[in-house]
């Protein structure tokens, strides 16, 4: 969910929760499954075309640099080379995040991180254009830079880009902070004053990536009539069509972008990188051009998630009631303003029902890849250093702490730290669970810790269209508009079979292209199987309305006394008349004879997603000679409000702990005093391998989300919200000393226990 | 780039020693083909050696060790009985080189020759006390592993020479040899700190020891003053002590992305002293 798209989510559609289901609720096999296996689903870089050229970037090899001049002259004339783009073979003009990512994609007078795009060529083959890309000569005048957080608000550290500020920041602060966020109610000094415990600490976490698998990857094809056509990986191909038309220069409708099948976005693939830059080569060679980043590409230069600096003060009595509690959090979000900062302060304290709160968020620009979203963007960090004081408030109190916790919960009806009350949330029943699983009363081995945590996640509507169009043999065509990246084609054909009463196998869902259906926000904020899903419902009773009344007028009844059970039109009652129940395929078959083609079809914004709750439960052990840690047991209890696809709902709990597994203990971005990115590839940035994995647990909580039909909740963010508290909680707890930062890799946790001795 | 595929060692010498600009050759690949690809290494010349006969063969030598040729990959390696019951020590460092497919072709030669101060194979190269076969413009000659390396990607060579093949003494009577590493993740990851040793008991008693330390250094050490700390002794506490402090002190490390000069001595001395109880046991005739 991108930072301005937050909205209060409130109401619901006036319809009952639906609970009784004969498809939702299993898990059949993926539709993508098969050619995902084989080899024949077609990614970002699986496309080609006649003539197609190949893309290279040039890029900055400096954090910070005025680009003084660039001479293209030797590469124009290399060997296979077709066009060469800068800067100035873009659109000017834009203004907002247009702007950022225009600037972000190619640089303008300035290059402002390790691995920022200063130009581009696109030659016959891809060596010849790796090749040319070495005989462009870039002029720098270097500048001081910056790219810690806490360093870059500091008086006299290096300033990214005067007046990049909004009216949002107090008067006073160094002109890298940008943004400002304050929230809260209740005077948090009274409610410390009540406290018989105040704890405050200070804790910091590292950038780390999204990790995808599938690097950035497009095809592009334009002529000299701007009129495009875009292949890429995205997770969502109107966002690209937007993007893409303000930076290049055209009118959106010009540009049909179809979404490739998607190797990973996590929230990284939300926004483009390569794609502007394909077109504008397309434009200039008048060739298809293919541009993929390399790994090394990838970490350098496409978004990862902000670095934080935060302090976390919480009062609690003897009883374990929290009294009151303050955060401050500073996330640095590369060189341009969008670091989440306020979705960290927003989420910090969302778990806690406090008369006494404060949270306040600097978002500060460094020299450093413009960050992008990654799975509930900023919540992560926040429990982390939340979780973690009221982990040590249990310690020292003595508490247990899921006690704790369930004493302090938020709940339907209690007034959340960020400003609105709880509607029907499911905390309270994570903790339960958490507390009745055998994991959380399992004896520890000696030397072993065990870490709670909590986390929360807003998830989103968003704008949403979906079509479905019946075929003459009464099977379904689903056209939706949000990338599926987590098993999404399969919980929609889920609902749609659930609805039209047939087998899900004859549900055919397709990710339609921008000239193929109405807006589709991105999938992003947990949205899909809530916003589309919703979308889905709704556009199968809109088709189930019309077969009704296909049968209504063959019948020469009302459409009032039709209704729709087990894939037939059936009369309502024994009023409506005798007759037989009409299957689907009957009315099908006959549809170009009885009204033409049968089509259903729903877009809205739903407004109504449901927030999500997590706990977490983990056990881990610590080497005390080396610093090393393992993680041996690992619990996940989340709310799903209602889950279609069970597998696949525990695939997004076990994957949100992976990722948190990596993001706690090993990954993070290393920069050097050079301001260069040290670990641009997956050797040296560590995401977690099968074998560092224990087996994940999972358990599904339904409390339904009365927003949406069948009362799902997004899952798709909420699990990566607990694990950094969690498994800091685990591993503090197993060394008996706090660890305050993040990645606690073995060196750090071995400094941390020597200086404990 | 001129890709060669000779039949015989003397050919492949012949080309290398005749070649000018950039040389390399190709074993398994797995370092050659991923410096290629990113750049770091745009070879004039390549040659691949698995060609040659009996380049991937492990045979008994005369004097009862081990001839394993220059193209022999991680995973046949581990599947060789013979070799596995004398130096599982040696094996165990190669197969913990990367993943299955990297197994499949990623060689002990090719680890020796990439000169990584970091390679798993190397330090128990060095304690198992193992040689390189090598033809050149001059003859063939033998050379002790670890005087191979010279540096970060440096090996003593002379241009023309190429290893034939690796030679593991003969283990004897009482031997056992263990290597561990030391890395943030389980696996598919570089070595912060390497340690092999091979020793030899008379009853409890160690009577002879090699010591080998990887990633501590520009190259790896045959750390001389951790094997007297073993040898005459049966591994009490105070030798362990004192192993640890020799492993310790012979460290000349850096600080960067992978691990700290404070990280990777401490870690030394952690590993010297958990290699030297397995090696022991290995010995005494543990399996
Ligand atoms: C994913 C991955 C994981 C890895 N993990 C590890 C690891 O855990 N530990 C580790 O130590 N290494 C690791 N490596 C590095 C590499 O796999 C090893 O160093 C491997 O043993 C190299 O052997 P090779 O046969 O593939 O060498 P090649 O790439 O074929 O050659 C490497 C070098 O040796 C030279 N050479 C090859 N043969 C000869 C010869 N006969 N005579 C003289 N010079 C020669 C070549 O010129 C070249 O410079 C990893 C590599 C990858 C890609």
């Amino acid at each position: 969910m991108a930072l301005d798209e937050y909205t209060e989510q409130t109401g619901g559609p006036a319809d009952e929760i639906r609970s009784e289901f004969t498809k939702v609720g299993t898990s059949p096999d993926r539709p993508d499954g098969i050619d995902k296996v084989t080899g024949r689903a077609r990614f970002g870089a699986d496309a080609y075309a006649p003539g197609m050229l190949h893309g290279v970037i040039v890029r900055s090899p400096h954090a910070h640099a005025r680009i003084v001049s660039i001479d293209t002259s030797r590469a124009e004339a290399a060997p296979g080379v077709k066009a060469v783009v800068t800067r100035a073979d873009f659109a000017d003009g834009q203004s907002g995040e247009d702007w950022a990512v225009m600037e972000n994609v190619m640089a303008g007078d300035t290059a402002l991180y390790d691995g920022h795009a200063v130009a581009a060529l696109a030659a016959t083959s891809l060596l010849e254009a790796r090749d040319a890309a070495r005989l462009i000569e870039v002029e720098y005048q270097i500048l001081p830079h910056v790219t810690d957080v806490d360093e870059a608000m500091k008086d006299g550290a290096p300033v990214i880009r005067e007046g990049a500020a909004d009216n949002s920041v107090p008067a006073g602060m160094h002109p890298n902070v940008v943004r400002y966020h304050s929230s809260g109610h209740g005077d948090v000094d009274q409610g410390f004053a009540e406290a018989d415990l105040v704890i405050e600490d200070h804790f910091v976490t590292a950038a780390t990536h999204q990790g995808y698998i599938e690097p950035h990857a497009c095809l592009a094809t334009m002529g000299g009539d701007g009129r495009a056509e875009l292949w890429c990986c995205t997770q969502g191909h109107w966002n690209v069509q937007k993007l893409c038309a303000a930076t290049v220069g055209i009118e959106q409708s010009k540009l049909r972008v179809t979404a490739s099948e998607i190797g990973g976005g996590f929230g990284g693939k939300t926004t483009v990188f390569v794609e502007p830059v394909a077109l504008a080569l397309s434009r200039k060679a008048n060739k298809p051009v293919k541009v993929v980043m390399t790994r090394s590409e990838v970490f350098r230069a496409s978004g990862p998630t902000a670095s934080t600096s935060m302090d976390v003060k919480i009062g609690m009595k003897k009883d374990g009631t929290m009294t009151a509690a303050r955060g401050v959090f500073r996330c640095q979000g590369g060189a341009f303003p969008g670091a989440p900062m306020e979705f960290t302060s927003m989420c910090a304290f969302a778990p806690y029902a406090l008369k006494h709160v404060s949270q306040i968020g600097y978002d500060v620009m460094t020299n450093r890849p413009k960050q992008a979203a990654y799975r509930a963007p900023g919540s992560p960090m926040a429990a982390f250093a939340v979780e973690s004081v009221v982990d040590e408030l249990c310690n020292k109190l003595g508490l247990d702490p899921i006690e704790v916790r369930l004493k302090n919960a938020s709940r339907m009806g209690t007034k959340a730290s960020f400003g609105p009350t709880w509607d029907r949330i499911g905390l309270v029943e994570t903790l339960e669970e958490a507390k009745a699983h055998p994991h959380f009363s399992a004896p520890l081995a000696p030397g072993a810790g065990r870490g709670i945590s909590c986390g929360f996640w807003f998830n989103h509507g968003g704008e949403t269209s979906v079509t479905m169009a019946m075929s003459e043999d009464g099977s379904a065509q689903l056209m939706v508009g949000t990338p599926d990246i987590g098993g999404s084609r399969a919980s929609m054909a889920l609902m749609a079979a659930e609805e039209l009463g047939i087998p899900y196998e004859n549900v055919r869902v397709t990710v339609a292209d921008t000239a193929s259906l109405g807006y589709n926000e991105v999938s992003h904020g947990s949205r899909v199987t809530y916003a589309s899903g919703l979308a889905t419902i709704q556009a199968a009773r809109d088709t189930v309305r019309k077969l009704c009344a296909r049968a209504a007028a063959k019948w020469g009844i009302d459409e009032d006394a039709v209704t729709w059970q087990d894939g037939c039109a059936v009369p309502s009652g024994p009023n409506a008349g005798d007759f037989d129940p009409l299957p689907i395929d009957r009315i099908c078959r006959v549809m170009g004879r009885t009204g033409g083609p049968i089509v259903g079809h729903y877009e809205a914004t739903p407004e109504g997603a449901g927030v999500s709750f997590a706990t977490h439960i983990v056990d881990a052990e610590v080497d005390r000679e080396t610093g090393a840690t393992k993680v041996t047991r690992y619990t996940v209890v989340q709310d799903a409000g209602k889950a279609i696809h069970p597998t696949y709902v525990e695939g997004q709990f076990q994957g949100g702990a992976a990722q948190g597994i990596g993001w706690a203990l090993n990954e993070e971005y290393v920069y050097g005093p050079d301001g260069r990115l040290q670990n641009a590839g997956f050797l040296d940035y560590r995401i977690p391998v099968a074998s560092d994995l224990p087996m994940i647990d999972t358990v599904i909580v339904e409390v339904p989300n009365p927003g949406h039909p069948y009362g799902v909740r997004g899952v798709g963010e909420t699990s990566i919200c607990p694990p950094l508290a969690a498994i800091a909680n685990a591993v503090s707890n197993a060394a008996g000393v706090r660890m305050r930062q993040l990645p606690m890799r073995p060196s750090r946790v071995l400094e941390a226990l020597e200086d404990q001795d | 780039m001129r890709y060669h595929t000779p039949e015989s060692f003397e050919d492949a010498s012949a080309i290398a020693a005749g070649a000018e600009g950039v040389t390399r050759y190709l074993a398994g690949g797995t370092d050659i083909l991923v410096q290629m690809r990113s750049d770091i290494v745009t070879p004039d010349d390549l040659i691949d050696i698995k060609h040659i006969v009996g380049v991937k063969e492990i045979a008994r030598s005369d004097d009862g060790g081990w001839r394993i040729g220059a193209a022999v990959a991680g995973a046949e390696l581990g599947e060789h009985d013979g070799v596995g019951a004398d130096w599982p020590g040696v094996v165990e460092a190669m197969e913990l080189v990367g993943s299955t497919q990297v197994q499949g072709r990623a060689t002990l030669t090719g680890n020796l020759c990439n000169a990584s101060p970091a390679a798993d194979s190397v330090p128990a190269m060095i304690a198992a006390g193992a040689t390189v076969s090598v033809t050149g413009p001059d003859g063939p000659r033998k050379i002790a592993v670890e005087d191979v390396p010279t540096g970060p990607g440096q090996i003593s060579l002379v241009r023309g020479e190429v290893v034939t093949a690796v030679n593991l003494p003969a283990r004897g009577p009482g031997g056992g040899d263990a290597y561990l590493r030391f890395t943030p993740r389980t696996e598919m990851d570089i070595a912060v700190v390497g340690c092999g040793i091979s020793l030899t008991r008379d009853g409890d008693t160690i009577t002879s020891a090699r010591v080998a330390l990887g990633a501590v250094a520009p190259t790896a050490l045959l750390v001389e003053a951790a094997a007297a700390a073993l040898v005459g002794g049966t591994l009490d506490d105070g030798a362990l002590d004192a192993l640890a402090a020799a492993a310790e002190a012979a460290c000349n490390p850096i600080d960067d992305k992978r691990g700290t000069i404070r990280f990777r001595t401490h870690v030394a001395g952690v590993l010297a002293r958990r290699v030297a109880k397995i090696a022991y046991d290995r010995a005494g005739g543990a399996k």
